[in-house]
């Protein structure tokens, strides 16, 4: 933590566990960038380092920011109050100078705005330093690009002001801008450089991060977006087709790039619907395909998901969901498309539903969803969100040998075959891939019509009851064999805290706050949505309140979407909601606050 | 968690899969299958459709072309003549509404080993699935696509389609429809189809014909194929039977079917219009051009494992 500290002539170093950074400027000033740099270098110095971003939604752009925490030790969220505000404009002080701690250090450019005008007020409560930035990078890079350059410009001041290593970011730097002009890595460098010799004599403070935690680990730093499209790789996932929208898009984008590779392709479709019918012709071709989308797109692809359902077709649709309903707010986080993921479309349509909870778990919650979709021949959604999507996070480098799979349809000519086979001991559908001979020569069909076990079309209502019946008994099987969820903290006390997708990090963040403030409070994370693991009747019974923490409106019966969903399975009105809509990730106070408050 | 906690299933096959093993057969000791082999559930049209006609004809392209059950798969959306599937002895699949030909495509792209034929009705077609139609046809998706057309829809029981006629009277349009039908050729002509073919279901051997012309084309084919619903519009085609005293005029030989121009003045012809290719044109399909990046990325990865080059993308975020 960055502690207040008298002023002195020269600044002294303290040793800091970790610190949080805002920087606000515009979209276009590349400040996305500063906190990438500083995300892959915590990643290249053995530290925990989670990042927050907002980007305006619209073309030319607008405020925005990047905040990027980093620590020696665990990270769970972003961090409620930032150490440092780096404020590009005079808009980008005002806006998040709330945001800073009292006593923390804001840097701002004394081009756009004049010393004088702060007030007296903010001069106590906040450490001021003026940097010429504009005019700095201007020089620095010899003019030619105007103020374009300041982001690297900016970067040098922060590694000087947090002793940050040098050697690595140059390396970095040089990475970055490698395979274009040559003159163009030579001015980065230039500015970064200017910017690391600017003589911070007016800084109150500099300081210096102990050793990270996580000696030897080779880490790797991505989104939350990225993460998911590599686990769809390394699941075996080699066809997906899908539409534009935020912020799903970089995963079609990066699918489309990269899958070729591997012999497979991704196709960018006409429409919504015509993404999740052409992942659903591939994956009846024999290998499990992946559509998706955010908020609107996943509201047009219902009818298909139904036909899905019915035919029993294993797929995997993403759902980056945003602020809905509608085009509603679509750079904000929001997890308000549960109710859509479980039970979207008409007619009982049971599908499994997961969500990740962090960058790491994108990964590895898309090769399960894979896993799921083949095992039980279901579609399986992916609910991420805006919080983990576009978070950068460093964590430990997969065993890639061991964990990518094959997942190539089997075309060995078999004797006989019965997709829909009401006496299969395990209940669960399998399908054949076209191309397969069977030997009887009665081949099946897949329809959305009911149908009897080879898929042909009945009227009858006593299949209608029978496949209906597998339909769900098949997915209750996949809920027996889920793991039972891990209490984080102690295993009974007075309040439970539940978490879904990106709140994780948060919630246990709260848990951790409270049990130090000496209140008896534990979490507990779900990440099988649904159907809902085992054993959380046992978990919520040692607690006097359970409340779900998640991201969406309270609605008419006062508890959100998780929570009236697990009222289903646990009629208990002990179990409430602990919600907001504001379109911002969870603030570890609120949660504690709002907690306790409610628990009176 | 950083684990894989649901492991992938060691077989994609059940118990519901017999898989005693079978002899292999190699496809020159097979015989072409018999009507009987290929046909399955007995259609559910109405005595006298004209969709009954098609189907006999698909039975015999296939036994005509040798194709086995297992290389056939047959698609289709919602609508009479889209329970096809159905009654084929093959792989099949009947999707939603106005959704086949982006189904067909995802197989076709992802299983390029298939042959893949589509068939539908002009609500489906046109009408709900437009757009699928239009983006199918400019891709250049290797498939053929037969659009069974009655002009009406029959298994909603007698609404107007978008290729009624104006005037024709239906239970949505009781005083006759007033709205521009359309022009599949010209539609598929201007979409970027590059086979594009008409018949009547009255004229057996050109059906049969311009299905095999079709199977020959490599990249999006389609056929409308006009087919009588007597129930809700008897008499429809009339004007194209000869035996009812219509004219079942074909293309004139003369006719340059790469001449798109030419092509779409003749589609104007006056009712009952012309029959047989119209238009026809090699494009690099989206198949080809999918398989082109692929080898290119592939090629620069040779001999690397899907882990490696995985590690090797992993290696750049560090």
């Amino acid at each position: 933590m960055i502690t207040a500290a008298s002023p002195q002539s020269s600044p002294k170093i303290s040793k800091i566990s970790e610190a949080v950074i805002r920087i606000a400027g515009n979209s276009q000033d590349g400040i996305q960038a500063i906190g990438g740099f500083l995300a892959r270098l915590a990643g290249r110095s053995e530290q925990e380092v989670m990042t927050f971003m907002t980007i305006p939604s619209t073309i030319s752009g607008g405020p925005s920011i990047f905040q990027v925490r980093i620590g020696s030790g665990e990270v769970l969220s972003a961090g409620d109050e930032a150490d440092m505000l780096l404020a590009f404009y005079d808009h980008s002080y005002k806006a998040h100078l709330s945001s800073l701690k009292p006593g923390g250090i804001v840097i701002y450019d004394s081009d756009h705005m004049k010393a004088e005008d702060i007030s007296v007020e903010n001069l106590t409560k906040y450490r001021h330093v003026g940097v010429p930035i504009s005019s700095l990078t201007v020089e620095a890079i010899g003019g030619t690009g105007r103020d374009k350059g300041k982001n690297v410009f900016s970067l040098g001041l922060l590694a000087k002001m947090f002793d940050l290593n040098v050697t690595k970011l140059t390396r970095l730097l040089t990475e970055r801008f490698t395979g274009k002009d040559p003159k163009v890595a030579e001015t980065a460098l230039n500015a970064f450089n200017a910017g690391y010799n600017y003589q911070l004599a007016t800084a109150p403070e500099l300081f210096q991060f102990n050793p990270g935690e996580n000696v030897g680990l080779s880490q790797v730093v991505m989104s939350g977006n990225e993460a998911l499209a590599y686990g769809l790789i390394a699941a075996g996932v080699r066809f997906g087709a899908g539409y534009p929208i935020t912020p799903w898009t970089d995963i079609m984008e990066l699918l489309r790039r990269e899958l070729p590779k591997y012999g497979g392709s991704f196709q960018q479709c006409e429409d919504e619907l015509a993404s999740i019918s052409m992942a659903i012709g591939a994956s009846w071709g024999g290998r499990v395909a992946v559509t998706g989308s955010s908020g609107p797109g996943i509201s047009l692809k219902t009818e298909a998901l139904g036909w899905a359902v019915m035919a029993e077709m294993p797929l995997i649709v993403v759902d980056v969901q945003r602020g809905g309903p509608s085009t509603g707010m679509p750079t904000s986080i929001e997890q308000s498309d549960l109710n859509i993921a479980c039970f979207g479309g008409h007619g009982d349509s049971p599908r499994v539903v997961i969500a990740p909870s962090s960058v790491e778990d994108c990964f590895y919650t898309a090769i399960e969803a894979v896993n799921i979709a083949r095992k039980y021949s279901t579609p399986v959604v992916i609910l991420s969100d805006q919080g983990i999507a576009t978070r950068i996070e460093a964590f430990k480098e997969p065993d890639l040998q061991n964990i990518v799979q094959d997942i190539s349809p089997d075309l060995t000519p078999v004797t006989d075959h019965k997709p829909y086979d009401l006496s299969a001991p395990d209940g669960i559908t399998r399908h054949l891939a076209p191309g397969t001979r069977i030997a009887s020569g009665k081949y099946p069909v897949v329809t959305g019509l009911e149908h009897d076990e080879l898929g042909h079309p009945t009227g009858s209502s006593k299949l209608h009851v029978q496949m209906v019946a597998k339909r769900r008994n098949k997915l209750k099987k996949l809920a027996s064999e889920l793991p039972v969820p891990v209490v984080y903290g102690a295993a009974e006390g007075q309040i439970l805290l539940v978490s879904w997708g990106s709140s994780q990090g948060p919630v246990q963040e709260a848990v951790k706050l409270a049990r130090a403030a000496g209140h008896a409070v534990s979490a507990v994370h779900i990440k099988y949505i649904h159907p809902l693991p085992p054993g959380l009747d046992n978990i919520f019974a040692a607690f006097s309140h359970v409340f779900v923490v998640e991201l969406n409106d309270e609605g008419f019966a006062g508890i959100g979407q998780m929570g009236a969903l697990i009222r289903t399975y646990i009629p208990d009105a002990k179990i409430r909601g602990i919600t907001k809509t504001d379109g911002l990730t969870w603030k570890v106070k609120d949660i504690v606050d709002r907690a306790l408050q409610m628990a009176k | 968690m950083s684990e894989v906690a649901i492991l992938n299933p060691t077989t994609s096959r059940g118990v519901n899969t017999n898989t005693t093993p079978v002899a292999p057969l190699l496809d020159a000791d097979r015989k072409p299958l018999t009507k009987k082999e290929v046909s399955a559930d007995h259609p559910t049209w109405c005595p006298g459709c004209g969709d009954f006609a098609v189907l006999a004809l698909y039975f015999k392209l296939i036994e005509r072309r040798k194709l086995q059950h297992e290389k056939i798969t047959t698609v289709a959306g919602i609508g009479c003549s889209s329970r096809f599937p159905y009654f084929v002895q093959a792989h099949g699949a009947h999707y939603i509404h106005g959704r086949a030909l982006p189904f067909a495509s995802g197989v076709s792209l992802s299983r390029p080993d298939l042959q893949v034929c589509v068939f539908g009705g002009d609500g489906d077609a046109f009408s709900i699935g437009g757009n699928h139609f239009t983006h199918t046809a400019r891709k250049n998706v290797r498939l053929t696509y037969v659009v069974m057309d009655n002009s009406v829809y029959g298994l909603t029981k007698n609404q107007t389609s978008p290729t009624s006629p104006i005037g024709f009277k239906s239970k949505t349009d009781i005083w006759g429809s007033k709205d521009r039908p359309i022009n599949p050729i010209k539609q598929a002509i201007s979409a970027g189809a590059t086979f594009v073919a008409r018949t009547t279901a009255t004229s057996p051997n050109h059906v049969l014909a311009m299905m095999e012309a079709s199977m020959d084309h490599d990249g999006f084919s389609f056929i409308q194929c006009l087919s009588e619903c007597v129930e809700f519009y008897p008499g429809a085609f009339d004007a194209a039977i000869p035996r009812k005293g219509g004219v079942f005029n074909e293309i004139p030989k003369e006719h340059d079917v790469t001449d798109e121009y030419a092509s779409y003045k003749l589609a104007d012809t006056e009712w009952p219009g012309l029959f047989g290719v119209f238009y026809k044109t090699q494009r690099a399909t989206k198949n080809a051009n999918e398989q082109s990046i692929i080898d290119d990325l592939q090629g620069k990865s040779a001999g690397l494992e899907p882990w490696q080059i995985l590690k090797k993308n992993f290696d750049r975020m560090k």
